[in-house]
């Protein structure tokens, strides 16, 4: 009892504060998630340059290389919004179960088996409806994906297997899944020099947003994660998911049923990579092949961590990743580096966000109640 | 058909023989390395980039020394560096050793490439092997039992490192540290520095384990030298128990489940070879399935380890 009466007298001079202080205060906490990542990005750039540097390369260079080959025209800023593509739903695949606790790392496996089953479900289809085949061949790639997994989330939930190491090695699986499909039973014989599966067909393919030239993937991408962002936020599943997340023992105390929330979260997630698959094929390979294995899975990692788990935020900082992935080739071809650079620069940039986790609640600036109360 | 047709199809056990002692030293060395860190209560899912980045320092140490044993030598110093990057960045609150881990992960097999190039090319010379099997004259048992000298040292480490955890000083701070850090704390011992040394002791050994894959088996530096080992070798050490001796033989399991498509080729069955490739992914997660339990703690787990809480 002590406790709510001691906290009511503290509410009550803040509800008498004006509104600007109220304001301040409220950007001031708000600013924190932003200021933190943004930070870590240019640390991360920063170390990267001293890293160019040592080898004799120019930092500056690389950044105006980097802007203009991601950034800098309509070109290269619809190049990078195509790879921004995938990447939203894949960052997904790894945002979603995080708000659940679990660390899911193998949205690459139900991003290739997502592509397979579209692939295998649409081949046998074709004649039919555009709209028809288009739809099976989503479901089919979200059904792989979101089985793959979900068995994960199973996994865990029912027989405690670690998710991150279940998840990975269940991509592998899939990959082999994959391999085996295209190079044997849903092999096109004409494909010679790269096997893959039967083409889905330039009828069937997905098209351009008008007047733009990136595929609707991008509309399916930014869909996907407003959408996760209102399961998450303004729904009672998504409540349930949080505290779950936070303590699993109160959540079930609670009467929560933990188990159903975690596989249905982790077979979302899934689908979700499973539809970037599915997009790969419909809107650029046009069929299925080893290409799908593209990493779209493992950079979603990074994009997810990078964002804090909020599908708002992966918006902008797939952006970014599918910027830096765009302009990768440019940079390595005009600046001599090799194809890996793009690699090293991710894994900086993932180790420093890691690393800025320690700093939350460490800064003075971000916390009213320090710097408010002086002032009064 | 040709190759196993004097002896038929005991080619088959024989070249899974030969294929688990090979294709298991990485596992060895990496599963013991993880051990070590695990037991201190720590988990680096960064040793996957270790020892990528392992197989290419020594690589190109041995490449441009010619000697594979500077190589080793290369390989386990900057596994070390790895380790103990990712002890002292886990020491901070908030940061979490798997995420990490993950973020190593990438950063290892990213920087192995970068500076991996050049190296793709020149041929580095082999670690030397002991031929066991010359008591035999059939060519399939001689190749089996062609054993490489890492091999042999795995077994002496998986003893020692067994011997050393129950009965010296070392091994009894490092489980201290591992089951209770405020038992440990109590006893005036630091955590945070011995899980960095025992995160950097893992590290080293994940690093020999690189090594081993392009100095000896299969032999070359590629961007496709490691097919997972790093991370198949921590679900190895859940199974194995933390225990050396069971890690060891584990890895032996692992590697023959490794061989197994190989060695169904080499008679002439070709039908569903990517499936028998995803053989050794499948065997871990059907033994993790079998070994995890949702209710009870592991038998024998480091009550620190955030992987099994």
């Amino acid at each position: 009892m002590a406790d709510t009466t001691s906290s009511a007298i503290a509410v009550s001079p803040a509800l008498a504060k004006p509104r600007v202080d109220l304001l301040i205060e409220q950007l001031a906490r708000r600013s924190e998630s932003i200021a933190i990542p943004v930070g870590a990005i240019i640390v991360g750039l920063a170390i990267f340059s001293v890293f160019l540097l040592c080898l004799g390369k120019s930092p500056v260079d690389f950044l105006s290389l980097m802007y203009k080959g991601g950034f800098g025209s309509s070109f290269s800023l619809e190049n990078s919004l195509t790879r921004a593509s995938p990447l939203l739903l894949t960052a997904l695949c790894v945002a979603l179960p995080a708000r659940l606790g679990l660390v899911v790392i193998g949205g690459e496996g139900a991003v290739v088996l997502g592509g397979v089953a579209a692939a295998a479900v649409g081949v046998p289809m074709l004649g039919l409806p555009y709209v028809l085949v288009i739809g099976a061949m989503g479901i089919a790639g979200m059904a792989a994906g979101g089985v793959w997994i979900g068995i994960v989330g199973a996994l865990r939930h029912y027989r405690g297997v670690n998710e991150t190491i279940a998840s990975l090695l269940m991509a592998y699986v899939g990959i082999a899944l994959m391999n085996h499909f295209v190079e044997g039973p849903l092999r096109d014989p004409a494909s010679l020099n790269k096997p893959s599966t039967y083409p889905i067909g330039k009828d069937y393919m997905i098209g351009n947003i008008p007047g733009m030239d990136v595929h609707w993937g991008l509309v399916a991408g930014i869909v996907a994660c407003i959408a996760s962002w209102v399961l998450i936020e303004k729904t009672t599943w998504g409540f349930a998911a949080r505290i779950s997340g936070g303590n699993v023992r109160a959540a079930q105390i609670q009467g929560l049923a933990v188990g159903p929330l975690i596989v249905g979260f982790t077979a979302l997630a899934g689908a979700f990579a499973g539809l970037a698959g599915m997009i790969e094929v419909g809107a650029v390979q046009g069929d299925a092949n080893a290409s799908l294995a593209a990493g779209y899975g493992y950079t979603g990692i990074l994009v997810a961590f990078l964002a804090r788990h909020n599908p708002l935020a992966i918006m902008p900082v797939a952006l970014l990743l599918g910027g830096i992935d765009a302009a990768g080739g440019l940079v390595q071809r005009r600046m001599g580096l090799p194809d890996a650079t793009v690699l090293v620069l991710e894994g900086m940039l993932f180790i420093v966000i890691l690393f800025s986790e320690t700093l939350y609640g460490r800064f003075k600036l971000f916390n009213p109640d320090l710097w408010l109360r002086n002032r009064q | 058909m040709s190759d196993a047709g004097a002896i038929g199809l005991w080619g088959v056990p024989l070249a899974i023989l030969g294929g688990a002692i090979r294709v298991s030293t990485p596992f060895i060395f990496v599963s013991l390395g993880e051990t070590i860190t695990e037991r201190s209560g720590r988990i680096n899912l960064g040793l996957e980039g270790t020892l990528v980045f392992g197989a290419m320092i020594g690589y190109a140490t041995a490449v441009l020394s010619g000697s594979p044993w500077l190589g080793i030598l290369a390989a386990a110093a900057s596994g070390l560096g790895f380790g103990l990057f990712h002890g002292w960045i886990c020491k901070f609150p908030k940061v979490n050793d798997i995420a990490i881990g993950i973020a190593l992960m990438q950063f290892g097999t990213g920087i192995a490439f970068f500076f991996g190039k050049p190296f793709i090319q020149p041929v580095a010379p082999h670690l030397p092997s002991l031929p066991l099997g010359w008591w035999s004259s059939v060519p399939q048992v001689q190749a089996a039992l062609d054993v490489n000298v890492l091999f042999l040292i795995g077994i002496v480490l998986a003893l020692l490192l067994a011997w050393a955890f129950r009965n010296t000083k070392v091994g009894l701070i490092i489980r201290v540290v591992g089951d209770s850090a405020d038992a440990a704390r109590a006893m005036g011992l630091n955590p945070n520095t011995v899980r960095l040394l025992a995160t950097a002791a893992g590290g080293a050994l994940a690093g020999i384990g690189g090594a081993y894959l392009s100095l000896y088996y299969p032999g070359s530096w590629t961007e496709r030298i490691s097919s997972g080992q790093g991370l198949m070798a921590v679900a190895l050490v859940i199974f194995a128990r933390w225990n050396p001796i069971g890690c060891f033989l584990a890895a032996l399991l692992f590697g023959g489940a490794g061989a197994l498509g190989p060695a169904l080729q080499s008679v002439g069955v070709t039908q569903g070879y990517y499936l028998f490739y995803a053989a050794p992914y499948v065997l871990t997660l059907l033994i993790m399935i079998a070994t995890s339990s949702p209710t009870r703690a592991l038998t024998g787990a480091p009550g620190e380890l955030s992987i099994t809480k």
